[in-house]
């Protein structure tokens, strides 16, 4: 119930005043509640937890993670870390 | 998939670990609070990477593993009474209660059903008007607005026939009770990414300065966990003990508003046992009084029930960070995940199964 991986939400409705949509986890696509983030666009990905989305992924905090890690410098020195294959 | 492939990738992985290997200068010991966190470490290996003088314990974040078996046995009365619809998440359902488990009382002729969100359990109840149809409401922040949402809907609906098996807990007074265990050896916490997604980060300020220890928020996937690591190895190694947010596409340091008002609507703190680390004040939540006609607790009269523990688990140490799941003598033998003595075991969140299911078999083959 607790292992929220992102998904994409491919389209947005209303179920009897409620904010549903479907969302794409890879290839599976479930039904999912949209009420608590109301203002999710559809394209943008958000974590599911039990049925509902709870939080939406923001895209360019992500872009600035990533490019922190890519302007982190590999160390020079072998350490373990760096005999390790990809 | 997008997000998980860029926090996946082995190039920039191996950039983490470089720092964090060229950081750590003496032994620390740091807990990861989710279980999603523990299953990602033992996945991806990420124990095995670290420096010999790192060692991640794995904390009391499974739901499915801190339920009290006393509500296991309630749930399984319950279902068990004619007329009843039992819906559960499918992890609660292998849980060993004092008598078997849920599989057992459906075996037994029981109408129990494994549904994916509380919602699902609502559409059930509205199907079938002529059932008492009850949601076993169990976990942490991160399924309470679902759990929440049902309630209200039920409400909103007139579903009269809907009701909640409420046992929800709460991450904080679990870090404050370890913090305050007299065996207590963490030096810093990898806090749990989605439930600060709910809650935001602002609870776990006073933890950090009262104690003096770090905590990262974090998330689950490889480069999350390992910047986890990373940042809570350099508050450490300097001295500081602040609370930072390392899963910022993901959680605002409010959290998620219109949640909290949801879950601060449908329920109130209260008092909880915790299956493994005993009663804590307020750490949990119960429906409040404007809601407590969908409490299952006070709907069905099955209050008492002589509760007893399997004397063989050891899963209260190895909640606490005391035990790892292969120095417990059942671990593997009388023990594993197809005949759990234990809810660490059953959980895909549990340390117990994480162990037994990425070989992690022998003692000393993790840190």
């Amino acid at each position: 119930m607790c292992l929220g991986i992102p998904g994409e939400v491919l389209e947005r409705y209303d179920d009897r005043g409620t904010a549903m949509g479907r969302v794409a986890f890879g290839s599976i696509t479930k039904e999912v509640c949209l009420a608590l983030v109301d203002s999710v666009e559809v394209g943008e990905y958000v974590i599911v937890h039990a049925g509902v989305a709870i939080t939406v992924l923001d895209e360019i905090t992500a872009a600035e993670t990533i490019d922190l890690f890519e302007r982190m410098v590999e160390a020079d020195e072998p350490t373990p870390a760096s005999r390790i294959e990809p | 998939m997008k997000y998980l492939e860029e926090f996946g990738d082995p190039a920039l992985a191996r950039r983490l670990l470089a720092d964090i290997h060229a950081t750590a200068s003496q032994p620390w010991t740091i807990m990861e609070v989710c279980g999603g966190q523990t299953n990602a470490i033992l996945r991806n290996g990420i124990d095995q990477l670290l420096p010999d003088t790192l060692e991640l314990v794995h904390g009391p974040g499974c739901p499915v593993c801190v339920t009290p078996l006393e509500l296991i046995d309630r749930a399984q009365a319950i279902a068990a009474i004619p007329g009843t619809i039992f819906c559960s998440f499918g992890d609660m359902l292998r849980v060993p209660g004092s008598d078997g488990d849920l599989f057992a009382v459906r075996a037994a002729g029981a109408d129990v059903r494994v549904v994916y969100s509380p919602l699902d359990a609502l559409t059930v109840a509205e199907a079938n008007p002529e059932e008492e149809v009850v949601f076993f409401a169990v976990g942490f922040e991160t399924t309470a607005p679902a759990n929440a949402l049902a309630v209200r809907e039920a409400r909103r609906r007139g579903i009269d026939n809907f009701s909640v098996l409420v046992s929800h807990v709460l991450v904080p007074p679990a870090l404050r009770s370890i913090l305050e265990s007299p065996d207590c050896r963490i030096d810093g916490f990898l806090a749990a990414g989605h439930v600060c997604t709910v809650m935001g980060v602002e609870e776990y300020e006073s933890l950090a300065q009262t104690h003096g220890v770090p905590i990262v928020v974090t998330g689950f996937e490889p480069l999350d966990v390992l910047e986890g690591i990373r940042r809570t190895v350099h508050q450490l190694e300097e001295g500081r003990a602040e609370v930072e947010n390392a899963y910022a596409r993901a959680v605002r340091p409010e959290g998620n508003l219109a949640a909290r008002q949801l879950v601060g609507e449908v329920f109130e703190v209260t008092d909880r046992q915790w299956r493994g680390l005993g009663p804590l004040p307020a750490s949990g939540w119960r429906l409040t009084d404007s809601y407590r006609s969908f409490d299952a607790e006070s709907r069905f009269d099955v209050d008492r029930i002589e509760v007893e523990e399997d004397p063989r688990c050891r899963a209260g140490q190895v909640l606490l960070g005391l035990l790892r799941p292969t120095e417990c003598e059942a671990f593997g033998d009388s023990c594993t995940p197809r005949h759990p003595l234990g809810a660490p075991m059953v959980s895909a969140e549990g340390a117990c199964a994480a162990y037994h299911r990425y070989r992690r078999t022998e003692i000393g083959t993790s840190r």
